[in-house]
Parts: C-alpha cells; sequence; structure tokens
C-alpha cells in the first residue's frame, strides 16, 4: 500500500509543488479534517464512496497488460479527491477539487491525460452505491452482481488526445486491508491513512493507441486510500511498489524518503487473498542504478527483498520515461522484475526535483 | 525754371558708418529742356533722381519743382507729386506684371486722372504697341518693355520725365532707337528730361549734360 | 561641403520668422498626426487586449444560436461526453457609477489560452472559489473600485481595464443567473471520442476564434474619423512647410547659383539641402511628436468617456508612450517635409546656372493647371454625386467625402479666379483693376493656403452642423425619454418590494426599469419590460410603428426595438425577431435611442417576467407631481436609507446625460478649432512669403504714386476678400459634408439616424472667425509694408539688381 500516489492539490498551475510541505502539499497540517485513528472496521459499500471530511482520497487502478502477440503494455487510471475546507458548501462552492491522471505506456511511448472538476456540479465524483466513480469522460463503473463486492467487477475507460482504453475488470477474491486492518502508518511520528486494495483482477479490454487499436489481456491493481495528512513534515517523497509474483502472490512496499534512512514498509498477500502485514525490517529496497528522465536522476533499477518470503528479484521498467508530466509530475509506469520470485507489477516514484534545482 | 535743386545733400547709413553719395548738388532745368547726368556707376545719379522723385528724402538742400518746395510735402504730397507730376523711366522697366501693356500705358495716366484714351492710342502707334496692347510684359521683349515703360510716362503727361538708364539693358541698336523715340515725344509734349546714363554718347543727344563725380558735378 | 552648408543656413540666421514658421508648421502638423495616433493606438491596444480575454482571440467557443444563456447542466453533460470545454458567465453589473463587464470563470477548466489570471496557491483558490470570492481586475480598475462594496480586489496588468475577472460561482449570484453560463470555451486539442455536438448540446453552435473583437469592429468609424481629421490637420500643416520652403528656396536661388558657378555639383548641392531639410524635419518631428502626446494626454479622458459613452468601450484615460508612435511620427515628419520641399529641390536640381529672364516661379499664373484643377475637380464631384446615389455602407461615405472635399479643393482655384476676374471687370478705377488684377496674380501662391483654409472651414462648418443637429435632436429625445420624475434602484428584492408599497398611495406612478442582457440576432441586447402606461404611449420617441403599438406591446404580442438593432439588422415592423430562450416575437415599432452601443428589445413587463423569471426587478421609474419630486426622494433617502446615487431626479438624469453628450464631441470640437488655428497659420507663411516676394511688383506702383500705407490697405483687402470667396465657398461645401456625417457616417458608426438642422449664425460666426484670422495673418505683413523703408524699395529699380 501505501503511500501511492498522493499527488493531488490542486492549486491549478501550481507547476512547482511546496518542497517544504513534501510533495504536493500532502504534508499541509490537516486543521480542521478528520484523522485516520486505528481500530476502525471498513464498511463496505459505504467505504467505496468519497469521505468528504477527509482531505485527500483516491481510487487508483494500475494494469499491467498484453497483446496476443506478446507485447505489454501498462495503464493508469486514478481519481484524486482533494479538499479545500472543511465546510459543506455546495454548487461552484464546494471545497472539492478532483483530478484525473490516465496513461497507457508501451516500451516505447508514454500516453498521458490530466483533468481537472470541480465538486458540487456533478462533473466529477463517487457513487458508493451503486458504484460509480467518474471526472468527465472517464469512468470506473460496477457491474457486480448485487451480492458481491461493488469492486468485484467493475469496468474501466478513459480517453486522451491520442489515446484511450476500455477494460473489464474481473476478481474472485476478497478486498485486502493494509497495515492494521487498513490503518496504514506513514510514519515514525504517526501519519496514517485508511488504506484498502483489489490486487486480483484479471483484466479484458481494448486499448486504442496511435497505431489503432489493440486487443489486451492482463491483470490489475486498485487502491484506495484516504487520509488527511499522510507525510510527516519531513517526508519529500516515496517510492512505492505493486507486484504481481508469478506463483499468485502480492506484494505491496514503499519507502518514504526523508533526511535520513526513511520510512519503508509493505503488506504480503497470498495466492488466496490472506494480508500479512511486514514487520519493521521484513521488507528492503536498494536503488540500483539512476536515469535522467525528465531533467532528474531517477532510480530506475531496484533491488527488492522480502527475506521471510524468500523474496530477492531485481525490477526494471518497460518504459524508463514514463514520466506523468501533469500539475504535479511524477514517475508511474509497469515493470517487471526477475529473480528468486520473477512477476510484473507496477513503480511510482515521487518528490524527485530537477537536477538543477539541487 | 520747372526744376530748381540747392545743395543737395544724400548719405547712407551701412555698417562701416555713413556713406556721402552726393556732396551739395545744385541743379536746374527750364520746361522743354533735355539734361543727361553722366557719371560712374556709384557716382550718385539714381539718387539724385529718386531724390527729385520724391521717392527719397535728402539729408539737407531744396528741391523745388515748379516754385514748390518738396520738403514741405508730407508723404501724401509726395504721393501726389509723383503722380501728377513727375514720371519715372527705369532701367528695369517696371511694368505691373499682372496688367496687359494697354492697361500698363494708361494705368499711370489714370492715377494722376489724366486718362486720354486717344493720346494713349497715338503714343502706342508712335512707339509701335498697336499689335501688342493684349500682352502681358512677361510676353515682351526687352526693347518692347522699355517702350511700354516710356508710353506709360508720356501717357500721364508729367511736367518731368525722369529715367534712369533706360537703354541699360538694351542692345545699342535698340537702346539708339528707343531713345531717339523717347526724345522725341519728350519734345513733342514740352515735358522737361532728366535722363541718367553712363553713356557720354547718349548724353551727346540731349540738351545739356552734366558730369557727376564722386557726388559732386564737375564742369 | 561645409563650407556650402555653412552659407546655405546662413540664410536661417538672417530670416529667422522664415525659419519659426517652417518649424512650427512641421511641428503642428506632426503633432496632430501623432496626438491622433496616440490615442487610436491606445484605444487599439485595450480592443486587443479584450479580444483576448479569456483567450477569445484565440479559442473556439460553444455557445446559443441567439447568445442567450443556458444551464450549466449542459456544460456538465458535454464534459461527461468527453468535450473539454470550460464554462464562462459574461454580463454587466453596476458598483457604484462604474459599469464592469463581469466574466465568471472556472480555473480548473480554463485553457492555458484564457488564463490572464493565475490562481496559484491553494489559499488562493479556496478563496476565489469562497463566497464572496475574489475580482481580478486591471490596476486601473481597481483605483478606480476602491472604496465600494466589492468582494477584495487584485490588481493584475493585462486584464482589460472595465473587466472583473472571478469565479463562475461568484458571478452567477453577482449577475443574478443561478446554474446559468454564457458559452463555453473549447480547448485547442480534444480527447479521442467525444459524442457528437448534436446528440448532447443541439442548441450549441461552434464559434470560430474572434481575433479582432466587436469593440474594434464596432469603433473602427470613430478612429476612422479621427484619423481622417488628423490626416487633414497633417496635410494642412503641410501647406505651411511648402510655403516656408518655397520661400527659402526662392530666396536662395542667386546664392545656389552662385554655388553652382563656383563648381559646387548639382548633386553635393542638393545632398546639402537635402540634409539641411532633414535636419529640420528631425528636429521638428520631435517637437512635434512630443507636442502630440500632450495633446493626446490632454484629450483621450474625452475620448475615453467617448468610447465608454457610445460603444461600451473602456480604455484607459492614461497615454502610454510607444515607441512606433514615435517612429511613425518622426517618420511622417520627414516625409511631409520631402513632399512639401519636392518643388523646390526639383527647382534646385534644375537650376539654370545663368539667370533666367523670369526669376517669378511662383508669380507665373498658369493658367493651364487651373483648367487642369477644374477637370479634375468635375470628375471628383461627379464620383462623389455617384457614390452619394449608389454606394453603402462606412468605407463609401468616406470615399464620398474624400471625393467631396478633394473635388472642392480642386475647384477652389477656379472659383476665385472666378470672383476675382469679376470684381475687376466691375471696377473702374486703375488702382482697383490693379488691386483685382494683382490679387488673381497672388491667386497661384496663396491657393495652397486658401485650400486649407476652405478644407478647415468646410471641416468646422460640417462637423458643428452635424454635432449641432444632434445636439438639437438629443435634447428633444431626452425631453421624451426621461418622462418620469424619479428613478431609483433600490438594492435588494426586499427592498424593492418595501419601495413600491410605500410609493403606491405617495405618486402617481410607480413604473418598473426591468431588463435581461442576452443575444438577439447576434448582437448583445439589453430586454426591457415597459409597464402599459401614459408614460410611455404619449412620450416614447417612437420612429415607425405599427397601429395600436402600445396595447400590442403590453399584451405580450410584440417587441418594441431600437434604431440600431433596426438599422443593424435590417429589422422593421412586421418582422419577427427571437429573444433569448427561443422566444419569437413580432416587432411592434422601432425607436429612436441614441447614445446607446448596444440593441436594446422592449416587451410587455408581464411577459418579461413570464419569459425571464429570474429578472432584476430592482430599478423603478416613479411618476410624481414635478414640485413634489424633490420631497419624495429625500424622503425615500430617509425612510429606506438608499443610497444618494441610487434615487436620481429628471433634471439631474438628463444633466448627465448632456454632459455625457457634451464629452463626446470635445474632442471633434478641440480637434476642429486645432485645425482651424493651423489653416490660419497656413495662411500666415503663405502670406509672408509672398510679402517678400512682392515688393517688385509694388514697388513701381508705389513709385507711381501710390503711398506705402495705401498698397498695405490694399493688401489686408485682398486677404479679406480672398477670405470671403473661401468661406462663401465652404459653406455649401461643410453642409454637403455634414450631410454625408449625418445620413451615411453616422449610420453606419453610430446606427442612427439624424434629421439636418442648419445654423446660419454659427456659419457666420465661424466665416467672421475664419476672415478675421486671414485678416490676422495679413497683417503682419502689410504692416511691413506700411512702415518699409523707401531705400528698400529703391533697390527694386536698382540698376546693378
Amino acid at each position: 500500500m501505501s503511500v501511492k500516489t498522493l499527488l493531488f492539490c490542486l492549486s491549478l498551475a501550481l507547476s512547482t509543488p511546496v518542497h517544504a510541505q513534501g510533495f504536493a502539499g500532502l504534508g499541509t497540517s490537516a486543521e480542521g479534517f478528520t484523522m485516520p485513528v486505528p481500530g476502525r472496521r471498513f464498511s463496505f459499500p459505504a467505504d467505496h464512496g468519497a469521505h468528504n471530511d477527509f482531505r485527500i482520497e483516491w481510487w487508483y487502478v494500475t494494469a499491467n497488460l498484453q497483446a496476443v502477440d506478446g507485447t505489454r503494455y501498462g495503464i493508469q487510471w486514478t481519481l484524486f479527491r482533494s479538499a479545500l475546507a472543511t465546510d459543506g458548501a455546495t454548487g461552484w462552492a464546494s471545497p472539492q477539487m478532483w483530478m484525473g491522471h490516465a496513461a497507457i505506456t508501451t516500451s516505447d511511448g508514454h500516453h498521458v491525460a490530466e483533468r481537472f472538476a470541480r465538486g458540487g456540479i456533478g462533473q466529477a465524483g463517487v457513487t458508493a452505491a451503486p458504484f460509480e466513480a467518474w471526472i468527465d469522460a472517464w469512468r470506473m463503473k460496477s457491474r457486480a452482481a448485487a451480492n458481491a463486492d461493488a469492486l468485484s467487477a467493475l469496468d474501466l475507460s478513459a480517453a486522451g488526445a491520442d489515446f484511450a482504453f476500455d477494460l473489464k475488470l474481473d476478481s474472485d477474491r476478497p478486498l485486502v486491508a493494509h497495515g492494521d486492518g487498513g490503518y496504514s502508518l506513514k510514519s515514525e511520528k504517526g501519519q496514517a491513512s485508511y488504506y484498502y486494495s483489489q490486487p486480483f483482477y484479471r483484466v479484458t479490454g481494448e486499448l486504442t493507441l496511435p497505431g489503432g487499436p489493440v486487443t489486451v489481456t492482463g491483470q490489475a491493481w486498485l487502491d484506495r486510500e484516504w487520509s488527511s495528512q499522510p507525510l510527516a513534515a519531513d517526508q519529500v517523497g516515496w517510492d512505492w511498489f505493486s507486484m504481481h509474483f508469478d506463483g499468485g502472490e502480492k506484494l505491496m512496499g514503499f519507502r518514504l524518503r526523508d533526511g535520513g534512512a526513511g520510512f519503508t514498509s509493505g503488506t504480503w498477500i497470498s495466492a488466496d487473498g490472506v494480508a500479512e502485514p511486514l514487520k519493521r525490517g521484513a521488507i528492503a529496497v536498494t536503488p540500483l542504478r539512476n536515469a535522467v528522465v525528465a531533467q532528474r536522476s531517477l532510480p530506475i533499477r531496484w533491488r527488492v527483498e522480502v527475506p521471510g518470503k524468500g523474496v530477492d528479484v531485481t525490477i526494471q521498467a518497460l518504459n524508463e520515461n514514463a514520466w506523468m508530466a501533469t500539475a504535479f509530475p511524477y514517475w508511474e509506469g509497469p515493470i517487471s522484475f526477475d529473480g528468486t520470485k520473477p512477476g510484473r507489477g507496477y513503480l511510482e516514484m515521487t518528490g524527485y526535483m530537477p537536477t538543477a534545482d539541487r | 525754371m520747372l526744376l530748381d535743386v540747392r545743395q543737395l545733400k544724400k548719405s547712407f547709413a551701412t555698417a562701416e558708418g555713413p556713406v556721402h553719395v552726393l556732396h551739395g548738388i545744385d541743379l536746374n532745368l527750364d520746361r522743354g529742356v533735355s539734361l543727361a547726368l553722366t557719371g560712374e556707376s556709384g557716382s550718385g545719379k539714381s539718387t539724385l533722381l529718386y531724390l527729385v522723385a520724391g521717392l527719397d528724402r535728402p539729408d539737407t538742400g531744396e528741391i523745388y519743382i515748379d516754385g514748390n518746395a518738396l520738403m514741405a510735402l508730407d508723404d501724401t504730397g509726395l504721393a501726389a507729386l509723383r503722380r501728377e507730376t513727375v514720371a519715372l523711366v527705369f532701367q528695369q522697366y517696371n511694368l505691373i506684371p499682372s496688367l496687359d501693356v494697354a492697361a500698363n500705358l494708361a494705368f499711370h495716366a489714370r492715377l494722376a486722372g489724366r486718362n486720354d484714351p486717344e493720346w494713349q492710342r497715338h503714343l502706342a502707334d508712335r512707339l509701335g504697341l498697336a499689335g501688342i496692347l493684349r500682352r502681358y510684359p512677361e510676353q515682351l521683349s526687352g526693347g518692347q518693355q522699355q517702350r511700354v515703360a516710356i508710353g506709360r510716362a508720356l501717357a500721364a503727361r508729367p511736367r518731368l520725365i525722369l529715367a534712369d538708364e533706360p537703354t541699360g539693358n538694351l542692345d545699342e541698336a535698340t537702346g539708339d532707337t528707343v531713345l531717339a523715340l523717347m526724345l522725341s515725344l519728350v519734345s513733342e509734349t514740352g515735358s522737361a528730361l532728366l535722363m541718367a546714363t553712363h553713356s557720354q554718347r547718349l548724353a551727346g543727344r540731349l540738351d545739356r549734360r552734366l558730369h557727376l563725380h564722386a557726388g559732386r558735378f564737375e564742369q | 561641403m561645409k563650407t556650402a552648408l555653412t552659407a546655405l543656413l546662413s540664410h536661417w540666421r538672417r530670416h529667422p520668422v522664415q525659419l519659426a514658421t517652417l518649424l512650427v508648421g512641421l511641428s503642428l502638423a506632426t503633432a496632430l498626426w501623432s496626438a491622433v495616433q496616440a490615442i487610436n493606438s491606445e484605444a487599439r491596444t485595450s480592443y486587443a487586449r479584450a479580444a483576448a480575454t479569456l483567450g477569445q482571440d484565440q479559442l473556439s467557443t460553444l455557445l446559443r444560436k441567439d447568445g442567450s444563456r443556458f444551464d450549466q447542466k449542459i456544460y456538465v453533460a458535454l464534459r461527461r461526453a468527453g468535450w473539454l470545454v470550460s464554462p464562462v458567465l459574461e454580463g454587466d453589473k453596476r458598483f457604484g457609477e462604474h459599469r464592469l463587464r463581469v466574466f465568471g470563470i472556472d480555473p480548473l477548466t480554463t485553457p492555458p489560452q484564457a488564463q490572464a489570471v493565475n490562481i496559484a496557491a491553494s489559499g488562493a483558490l479556496l478563496e476565489f472559489i469562497s463566497p464572496p470570492g475574489v475580482f481580478y481586475v486591471s490596476p486601473e480598475t481597481a483605483t478606480k473600485l476602491a472604496g465600494q462594496a466589492t468582494p477584495p480586489l487584485r490588481a493584475i496588468d493585462g486584464i482589460p481595464s472595465g473587466v472583473v475577472i472571478t469565479d463562475i460561482g461568484q458571478a452567477q449570484v453577482l449577475l443574478g443567473a443561478p446554474g446559468q453560463i454564457s458559452r463555453l470555451l473549447l480547448w485547442p486539442e480534444q480527447p479521442q471520442r467525444r459524442a457528437a455536438l448534436s446528440d448532447i448540446a443541439p442548441d450549441l453552435i461552434e464559434r470560430a476564434p474572434d481575433e479582432t473583437g466587436d469593440l474594434a469592429r464596432l469603433t473602427d468609424s470613430f478612429h476612422l474619423n479621427l484619423t481622417a481629421f488628423g490626416f487633414l490637420a497633417f496635410a494642412v500643416g503641410l501647406f505651411i512647410v511648402h510655403s516656408a520652403v518655397g520661400l527659402a528656396f526662392e530666396q536662395r536661388r542667386p546664392m545656389f547659383r552662385t554655388l553652382r558657378a563656383l563648381g559646387v555639383p548639382a548633386r553635393s548641392l542638393m545632398g546639402v539641402v537635402c540634409l539641411e531639410l532633414l535636419t529640420f524635419a528631425v528636429l521638428a518631428g520631435m517637437v512635434g511628436v512630443a507636442l502630440g502626446y500632450a495633446i493626446a494626454a490632454m484629450l483621450l479622458p474625452d475620448v475615453a468617456a467617448t468610447l465608454r459613452g457610445l460603444y461600451g468601450a473602456s480604455v484607459p484615460g492614461a497615454i502610454v508612450v510607444r515607441p512606433e508612435t514615435w517612429a511613425l511620427g518622426m517618420a511622417i515628419a520627414v516625409f511631409g517635409t520631402l513632399i512639401s520641399a519636392a518643388q523646390g529641390l526639383f527647382g534646385v536640381w534644375r537650376l539654370p546656372l545663368l539667370a533666367s529672364a523670369q526669376p517669378r516661379a511662383w508669380a507665373q499664373a498658369s493658367r493651364q493647371t487651373i483648367i487642369w484643377q477644374l477637370v479634375a475637380a468635375a470628375a471628383l464631384l461627379a464620383a462623389a454625386a455617384i457614390i452619394a446615389r449608389y454606394g453603402s455602407g462606412l468605407m463609401a461615405g468616406f470615399a464620398l467625402l474624400a471625393a467631396l472635399l478633394l473635388g472642392a479643393a480642386m475647384a477652389l482655384p477656379a472659383l476665385l479666379l472666378a470672383g476675382l476676374s469679376a470684381g475687376g471687370a466691375l471696377s473702374k478705377s486703375a488702382i482697383a483693376q490693379w488691386f483685382w488684377a494683382d490679387a488673381r496674380q497672388q491667386l497661384p501662391g496663396l491657393s495652397l493656403a486658401l485650400t486649407a483654409m476652405l478644407l478647415a472651414l468646410a471641416a468646422n462648418i460640417g462637423v458643428g452642423t452635424m454635432v449641432s443637429s444632434f445636439r438639437q435632436t438629443f435634447v428633444g429625445w431626452i425631453e421624451q425619454r426621461l418622462a418620469s420624475e424619479l428613478y431609483i434602484a433600490t438594492r435588494d428584492d426586499t427592498e424593492a418590494s418595501a419601495v413600491r408599497t410605500w410609493l403606491a398611495s405617495r405618486s402617481d406612478a410607480v413604473l418598473p426599469i426591468w431588463n435581461v442582457d442576452g443575444e438577439v440576432e447576434g448582437m448583445r441586447t439589453a430586454i426591457f419590460g415597459i409597464a402599459d402606461h401614459a408614460t410611455y404611449r404619449d412620450k416614447w420617441p417612437m420612429l415607425t410603428a405599427s397601429p395600436n403599438v402600445w396595447q400590442v406591446v403590453a399584451s405580450g404580442d410584440g417587441a418594441l426595438i431600437n434604431e440600431q438593432l433596426s438599422r443593424r439588422k435590417t429589422l422593421n415592423v412586421g418582422d419577427t425577431i427571437t429573444l433569448p430562450g427561443g422566444y419569437k416575437t413580432r416587432i411592434a415599432g422601432v425607436y429612436s435611442d441614441y447614445g446607446n452601443p448596444n440593441a436594446q428589445v422592449i416587451i410587455g413587463v408581464d411577459k418579461l417576467t413570464e419569459l425571464f423569471p429570474d429578472v432584476s426587478r430592482l430599478r423603478y421609474a416613479i411618476r410624481v407631481s414635478p414640485e413634489k419630486a424633490q420631497d419624495l426622494a429625500a424622503n425615500l433617502r430617509s425612510t429606506f436609507g438608499i443610497p444618494e446615487q441610487n434615487i436620481i431626479d429628471q433634471t439631474t438624469a438628463k444633466e448627465l446625460s448632456l454632459q455625457t453628450f457634451e464629452r463626446t464631441f470635445k474632442v471633434t470640437g478641440a480637434l476642429n478649432v486645432l485645425t482651424l488655428a493651423v489653416a490660419a497659420l497656413a495662411m500666415f507663411a503663405s502670406l509672408l512669403t509672398l510679402a517678400g516676394m512682392r515688393l517688385p511688383q509694388v514697388a513701381p506702383v508705389w513709385a507711381m504714386g501710390v503711398t506705402r500705407r495705401r498698397l498695405a490697405v490694399m493688401e489686408l483687402w485682398r486677404s479679406f476678400v480672398l477670405a470671403i470667396l473661401t468661406a462663401i465657398a465652404a459653406l455649401p461645401l461643410g453642409l454637403g459634408l455634414a450631410w454625408i456625417l449625418l445620413a451615411i457616417v453616422n449610420v453606419e458608426a453610430f446606427g442612427w439616424r439624424l434629421p439636418m438642422y442648419y445654423f446660419p449664425a454659427e456659419w457666420l460666426r465661424l466665416a467672421v472667425l475664419s476672415i478675421l484670422a486671414t485678416a490676422l495673418a495679413a497683417a503682419l505683413p502689410a504692416w511691413w509694408l506700411s512702415r518699409l523703408a523707401p531705400s528698400e524699395l529703391l533697390r527694386v529699380f536698382a540698376n546693378e539688381r
């Protein structure tokens, strides 16, 4: 889990994140907003919907796909909610701001689109039942049976100027709660978020690319997370991994970077969906090689070790230039890994400053 | 005596101080007499003529025409004198460019109140202008223009004609013809003529002659 | 070369008045031209800024065919169908005495091309969208609004003057249009798989970016007017330069000849003379442009008021010094100098080494030239007649003006010649005949200046007649239009209904003045509701109307439109118009509506509230006997605490309207006076020039017994006669000009046609003024002549000339 892309923010035109407050202002104080507390139980389907009393929240899907000819693709579909204030004003005055990111990554291309919308007028939002999350024409809509979890079957679509995708996501395994029953700690100082995932999607669908339509299949991972102050003041960014092992197990791991050793955490998920929070020191992530992407030096090759689970793998990106050149730019792209337990997954890296800025 | 000039003095102010042009000139002229004033350029011939014509005033001395003192006349009086008593013929002709030959001929006479078309026609005939009465000065040759100027002066029947190098701009042959005409017409009218010229040859054709040198007459 | 230059320049040391005339003439010509350019470029900059507001010059927009507002649900539906669009709500809102154009935007979806405002930090965004919001305005507007009850102001350079940019949510509240938007900005790059527009929003059409903007188009004619005036003034100024340069060349002819004889090649001589002229041009040009800025700075506030009053265009009242205006001013000064000196330069080039028999180049009365000019004049006037008969549109109007003015200018010398010849034929005495003949002779030298005088005078008569006709019509119109004794603007609905109840027993009638803004026939239109009341039936300034017009309107079956809408869209009684919202109605009448830049429609007040239930109901006209009006106003103010400026009585309203009117034409008046002054100066320069060259003509007459004083008086008389003849010629020309302005240019420029009235007293005043100006111009040369020393005159006779 974790801190995924907590991006957000939304002061438009804010082309440079405010470093002193962490990436995309996520370290700003949460005055007036509700704070995550340990021991709360998730309640579905209500918790699939928006929690307007928390400052930030997201619905985040990544998928590792391949065409019939074996060509590999990655897609991202993200909806962020950010509240500028705690009041419940409606209409145009609503403080709820929405932002969407969508991308398709190929080995030689990276197509990105971004959307913004005001809450309160219907342009973007999330309804818990029937479940639908949307911004403009992008949507994630449940087609689950009445007795099943709403997120077990989803239609997912988005379109940008030079790409589009329409995917069907299906899972027969349960939702996975991270941390302490969904209470996911983000720093020694107690910053935390509510965090659950559905990492077991099988995917079918079609991508539209400049070269034409491509039928694809693969696997997808959905993250749901909300909080009001997920980063500590000294945390500048994070490296986050979601990994599908060929044997069916899943691993979510992250490292929050600060002035020192950082804060590393993760969840081991068995093939049948049983989650096991990794104890302190149970997971190690080590950058192996940096590459220059968008004037930044990014660790593009990693070693991930979970000795307790027999994991020692080397990660490489499908496309090292999977740069999200959005209002709050970051790196997000499909990866594959070799070693003791090979597989595929997604890597997200935020908070790296342009070289010239240092 | 028509013209009586006594002890006439005239000087002009210049940057280098006054230049004395006339140093006490005495001159008299009777009716019907022609007098040539000869002298070098700058000897004072023109100045003397202009003073007699009432175009300028002397520093000291007196000028009487028909017994009237010019000194006593104001601008208006001098203008009346120029209109009615004297007439001028210039080297540069000085016709009025906006009027045709006939109107130029009549102009001075009409100003003087002595318009006499018959007399003007006679003059035109005598001066050979009959065929060009409708022309304008700029369309005439120098000899023709000077003949118009002489006609204009005579048409007013002045008692005194003042001519300043009237043939100075003309070639010798034309000049002789024009002068002959003028002298003949002057004697016809009984006017007196005071003519400035630097040519001794022309001066010899007048009744009297005086030579001016450095502002004084030389005998 | 240097020696030659020194010799040439020594001339000016000895003739300082001539030098002054040359420099003053050139400076003035450049000044008026530059002033107009500076004003125009100031205005155009602000139009370009307005056109670029929210990227309208680069972005396509989606809007309703009739321009009316629509539900924001359509916006959401389009977004959800994949369209990248951003909503804008636009409308006028009054703050105190300032009427502002409010643009409500959604900063989250605004395309980059439309981001005049950088709502950066997230704190700013929250403040921007939360009540009461934030107003982004130009620094100038911020100054104006200081102290008004507005949301917090943020001054940003680059926002057009008079424009407010605020959040769309706040704009909906301010403009009383909840849930409404005016149009959608279309992002240049759209995503794949958008639904067809016709499926989502069949009411909307796509409009291409408007690079020019309505204001630039609307005000085009106004600026063309100014430019024409500037050009006229410049041309008149060049007459002065021409005279002065001509004289200087004439007087230096012997010097040129000497220099040539001493071996200076013609080419070098030309070079030196050109260098001299360029030096003058640069000097005078700099002074002229500076002076032009001063004039522009003086006039701009009135121009700005005019543009605001007539077109709703907001132009800042301060002039900005622009390098291109300087460059253009200098260029025009140099160009003008060379044009004016062309004749003289040609003379130097062709100068024969030996003196010619006839040095009087100026005095050569060329009958052929006059005949040629007369033919040209006839052709031009015929062209004018044809344009007047068959032409249409503003360009035709100006072509007609140009043909008429040029034709008249060409015909003037022949006309004057005829007048002078007639004078000569009628005169008896020799001196009178000489007078007329001499005047004829001087004509070629004076005709340029007289032409300048003719044009200036005709422009004055023409524009004066237009303005006076306008004023007369306007005053009468305002009597009709402002028939009610009091006008009140309440501050909210509660106050409005309280005031109405309170007034019920205290006044004869309370008439609503309610209106909504929208687009009718593609024009920005105010739609008013009108009560069925004698005030309107008796007084409304109707131009054409169907029978029972008031019954028809009151019953909701018809609409009145103003003359502007009628003329611009060729709509007449009986035609049908579509109001915002799609309601179609028949035109029952057309009324005059002077001083309003926009289209206007009037329907019955019941129909208005039926069609637009949300119409703001705050403004009323109150009928009460006039002697009670003041007390009632005071009573209203004290009872309800209504601010001073929210209640206005009829007299004040009329005064304000007339003030606006006067300001509108102040610029025209100022330019008129300046042009006339320049023409008088041209006259002076010409007479001065001639005076210097006239001695050979005057001296023989003096020698034959005409006093200098008499000659001087005749000089004055000659100028008088010429001025009178010119003034007589200027009258019909001026009236023709007025007719073109009233019947063609005004209709195109402002959208209304006015009756033409005649003001003989005014013409007389102008004629006397111009004759006096001419006499004044002639006085100095005449005085010189009367005081001329005989020795000066005698020099003419000198044998060694």
